[in-house]
């Protein structure tokens, strides 16, 4: 028998930390917020508990300004895997009026995802979040545990993390704490696109270049995905080949303009790339060491 | 990235991800100080491997221009860790783990503080590592540091050691100092398990020996850094070992599948195979290896296997399906090595939760015999272990477990110790062996039992525990208590804390560890007398909530009734009744209860006895009421 290989070891990993949870929460859940990465979590959750499905409901916290096409493959993807999709929407925020034009993306990300994701932990008291975040996306995440723990405030502290040896993983949490798990911790950019390949993991089109009608704003390429996205005077829509590096909220996902239509032409130009993942996506740029403050205050 | 053209084509990419699907993993970890320049070799190791983006570079040139340390060029330790800003926010203390590299393999580095009081946190970056790179600045050569980690890295079962002796150029890339630090740290290091040992001269700050071999150290003809690393052998130990694997979730999709699920950690195993189900013994047969992608034709260690058995048995997480010729060992007492990572000391006697693979129990150390110094490797005598300790004990299990040496399998040899209250992770052990005496010691089957015994006194055994601060009246009431008892015509015995201390226990103290022993020995005397058939009554501070509820768990369900004589410390401390107070103040005495040394309060005690308000009878007719009320006596 041959050696295991890099990819096996991760998936093996990975498949480990979701029957862990299975096995020692009583009401877990599984984030799915309809990225490539959380199309490998679902694939490897497929496969921990082959022939059963995953004992687990998933959990997509809507900001309602997702790209359609991400609606589209969400639902679809539910059907076909025979999960139970819960999505939630804070309602307080969407009354407010917060959207990403006029909140600004700061608060719109705050409120809608931060807050919505505790609200939705609180109302189905669920007590193991699994979560697709990775080590290598920024500094803070290099230092988190595979189980993290979270208060009942489900606040992250850094500074007093359990510590976590061998494969051995610390459950035991009292009532109303709860723990977020990171079965793909260990996986790079890198790693999850060999993966999409190796397995031919469904992900959303959008990754894929195509004909998409786009504005130009601050040197950016906006998708206009649907009547919400005001027109400044001047701008005008226009058709553009273009994909998405990375896919959150539309009016905050910049597209890059590409002809990259197949697997092997996004993996090309990812990996070739001259800038990092996370450029594209704005939420980082508000102010430095922003990810480390919003995982404390209980980003995902 | 290397190996991946800009203008590849579509087929070209397939080439190279083909190639990429065949590649292994080397985990390793980094140790040395920030002097060593362990963050600068980290960032090198990035830098050269090309994983550094424009805009990531960019940010380097800046910050290197604003923050760095090296006046020509970038600071390649900037990449790691923005190192300031962590130390202001205190988490330079934690592991980092980090990602690279190189067209033959992948690489996971565990990124780990030097500083001694992050032992704990080298042992965790060292607990998943194949191999491990030990920084030395060559012109201070082999430190105490060098030892505690090379030490770390031997205890946790690392046997490839990279000697990086790094900063050759401020010693003039002299030779003579690269092998006078060699043999002193070989001569060290075989000492301690560690024979596999290559040595390199290197600076990391310009790359010499790291990826390139520059020109430099001509007298140096070994392999650089990442020729060592890409050729590394990846522990095969474990699969060429006895198939092992901890059950980890039972799969029952529906009444007519049930699958055994976990990780295996060794060996390998095929469909029919004979296995036997620890600890039960059970024999049993390999039916099919179901997976996701169609059944498999065998599994081996590290990877994730769901095992159809050909038998109807009961198996649950925790148990393990082990080859029956060489199987796990069974045993419900060990001897190990522990590294503490509480902020509270081990304590010998003290319940803490095991978790050992899938298998959770309950375990105190019943014998700590030494702890080793991690800088001189001395072996001392300890009553406890503090943070960051590493001491070899004894362990006892309230139930067999089952388990290999830690040198054997790290998979199935290690576990951790968790606080039974603040669920904290407190220790991490190492298995050295099973202690025999589990299997040879059986209990004598005695005919005359506990309720012929209480039958005989015509009476139900109790032990009334009383707790509280010295001089909260627990003697005062317990022997009010005992007098009405034995008008009631029962049979009693007092266990007093003095009276104890002056015989049975005259050889303890008052430290934390000496007070868990002097419950535990008065906890086993009263359940003895409870067997007895005897109405005990024991009066004892007895401070931590640890020890009472070991001493309830020791009894039978019911007959265990916890009585708080509670008065607050200032009203204590104004009766003083044996002056012990006005002593304690003085700094006569050390360790004194409420003092410098915590009480914590009963949560849920059968009984609260609050004796500002009550007067003796009062609490001692309160005390002979919660017997009535228990159907104790009439």
């Amino acid at each position: 028998m041959t050696a295991l290989t890099h990819l096996d070891r991760l998936e093996a990993e990975a498949i480990q930390v979701f029957r862990e949870v299975a096995a020692c929460f009583s009401n877990p859940v599984m984030l799915y917020s309809v990225g490539k990465d959380s199309s490998v979590l679902l694939h490897l959750a497929q496969k921990a508990f082959f022939p059963a499905l995953p004992p687990f409901p998933l959990l997509h916290v809507d900001t309602t300004w997702k790209f359609q096409a991400m609606y589209a493959f969400r639902d679809q993807r539910a059907r076909e895997v025979g999960a139970e999709l819960l999505v939630h929407i804070n309602q307080e925020g969407l009354a407010a009026g917060i959207n990403p034009f006029t909140s600004g993306s700061s608060i719109h990300t705050d409120v809608m995802k931060t807050q919505g994701l505790k609200q939705a932990l609180d109302k189905y008291g669920f007590d193991a979040a699994i979560g697709g975040a990775r080590r290598d996306e920024e500094k803070s995440r290099a230092k988190e545990r595979i189980f993290s723990f979270r208060s009942a405030q489900h606040r992250w502290d850094p500074r007093n993390q359990r510590p976590e040896l061998w494969n051995l993983y610390n459950t035991r949490i009292a009532k109303g704490e709860s723990i977020r798990a990171f079965p793909i911790s260990n996986w790079t950019e890198l790693d999850i696109w060999q993966y999409i390949h190796r397995e031919r993991i469904p992900i959303v089109p959008l990754y894929f270049a195509a004909e998409r009608p786009v504005v130009e704003r601050n040197g950016q390429l906006f998708l206009l995905d649907d009547g919400r996205f005001p027109l400044h005077p001047g701008e005008k829509a226009m058709l553009r080949k273009v994909r998405f590096r990375t896919l959150g909220c539309y009016p905050l996902t910049a597209a890059i303009e590409s002809e990259a239509d197949t697997l092997p032409a996004i993996i090309r130009e990812t990996f070739t790339a001259t800038s990092s993942e996370r450029q594209g996506r704005m939420i980082d740029h508000d102010q430095s060491g922003s990810m480390e403050k919003k995982k404390q205050e209980g980003y995902f | 990235m290397a190996g991946l053209a800009d203008n590849a084509t579509d087929a070209e990419v397939e080439a190279y991800l083909a190639e990429q699907d065949r590649l292994d993993t080397l985990r390793f970890i980094t140790c040395g100080s920030v002097d060593d320049g362990k963050s600068t070799l980290i960032g090198r190791l990035l830098y050269d491997s090309k994983l550094i983006f424009d805009d990531q570079l960019a940010a380097l040139e800046k910050d290197s221009r604003r923050h760095g340390t090296v006046s020509d060029g970038m600071d390649f330790a900037l990449l790691v860790d923005g190192l300031q800003a962590e130390r202001e926010q205190g988490i330079t203390i934690d592991v980092a783990y980090r990602f690279f590299a190189t067209p033959k393999r992948r690489f996971i580095v565990a990124d780990t503080p030097g500083h001694e009081h992050y032992t704990r946190n080298m042992a965790t970056g060292a607990s998943t590592a194949d191999l491990a790179v030990i920084l030395i600045d060559a012109r201070k050569g082999v430190l105490a540091q060098t030892r505690r980690h090379s030490f770390i890295v031997s205890l946790m079962g690392i046997r490839q050691v990279v000697l990086a002796v790094n900063k050759m150029d401020l010693v003039g890339w002299d030779q003579g100092v690269f092998d006078t630090i060699l043999a002193e740290y070989r001569g060290f290091a075989t000492g301690i398990g560690l024979d596999k040992v290559t040595a390199i001269p290197v600076c990391a700050l310009k790359g010499e020996n790291l990826f390139e071999r520059g020109s430099s150290m001509s007298w140096y003809d070994g392999p650089t850094l990442i020729e060592v690393l890409e050729n590394a052998p990846v522990d095969r130990a474990q699969a060429d070992g006895p198939f092992r694997m901890p059950v980890q979730w039972v799969n029952r999709p529906n009444p007519d599948f049930r699958g055994f699920a976990g990780t295996v950690a060794g060996g390998r195993v095929a469909p029919g195979d004979r296995l036997v189900v620890l600890p039960s013994g059970r024999t049993v047969t390999v039916k099919r290896l179901v997976a996701f992608s169609g059944d498999r034709a065998s599994v081996q260690a590290g990877e994730a296997a769901t095992i159809m058995l050909e038998e109807e048995v009961d198996i649950a997480r925790g148990d393990m399906l082990s080859a029956p010729d060489q199987p796990a060992e069974v045993s419900d007492q060990v001897q190990a090595d522990i590294i503490w990572m509480g902020e509270e000391p081990l304590l010998p006697e003290r319940q803490y939760r095991i978790q050992l693979g899938t298998q959770s129990a309950y375990a105190a150390v019943t014998d700590l015999r030494y702890s080793i110094n991690v800088n001189t490797m001395e072996h001392m005598a300890a009553k406890s272990l503090q943070l960051n300790e590493v001491g070899v004990c004894n362990l006892s299990l309230d139930r067999a477990v089952a388990f290999d040496a830690y040198t054997g399998n790290r998979a199935t040899g290690s576990f951790i110790l968790i606080d039974r209250y603040t669920n904290q992770t407190l220790g991490a052990g190492m298995v050295r062996f099973g202690l025999r005496r589990a299997t040879n010691l059986t209990w004598q089957a005695l005919t005359v039992d506990k309720a012929a015994r209480a039958a005989q006194k015509g009476q139900k055994p109790a032990v009334l525990w009383f707790t509280g601060l010295s001089g909260a009246g627990k003697s005062t009431i317990a022997d009010l208590v005992e007098k009405r008892l034995i008008s009631l015509g029962k049979h009693t015995y007092l266990l007093d804390g003095d009276n104890i201390r002056h015989g049975l226990n005259r050889d303890l103290g008052f430290t934390d560890a000496d007070r868990v022993e002097n419950i535990r020995r008065v906890a086993e005397v009263a359940k003895l007398m409870a067997d007895a058939g005897l109405i005990v009554l024991t009066s004892f501070i007895s401070p931590f909530r640890a020890e009472r509820d070991m001493a309830r768990a020791l009894m039978a369900e019911g007959e265990f009734l916890e009585i708080h004589v509670d008065a607050p410390f200032d009203a204590c401390a104004a009766r003083d009744p044996k002056g012990l107070y006005a002593k304690a103040k003085a700094g006569l005495i050390r360790n004194f209860t409420g003092l410098d040394s915590p009480y914590e309060a009963p949560e849920a005690p059968e009984l609260r006895l609050d004796t500002t308000s009550l007067s003796p009878e009062q609490a001692a007719q309160g005390a002979i009421e919660l017997l009535q009320a228990k159907g104790l006596i009439q």
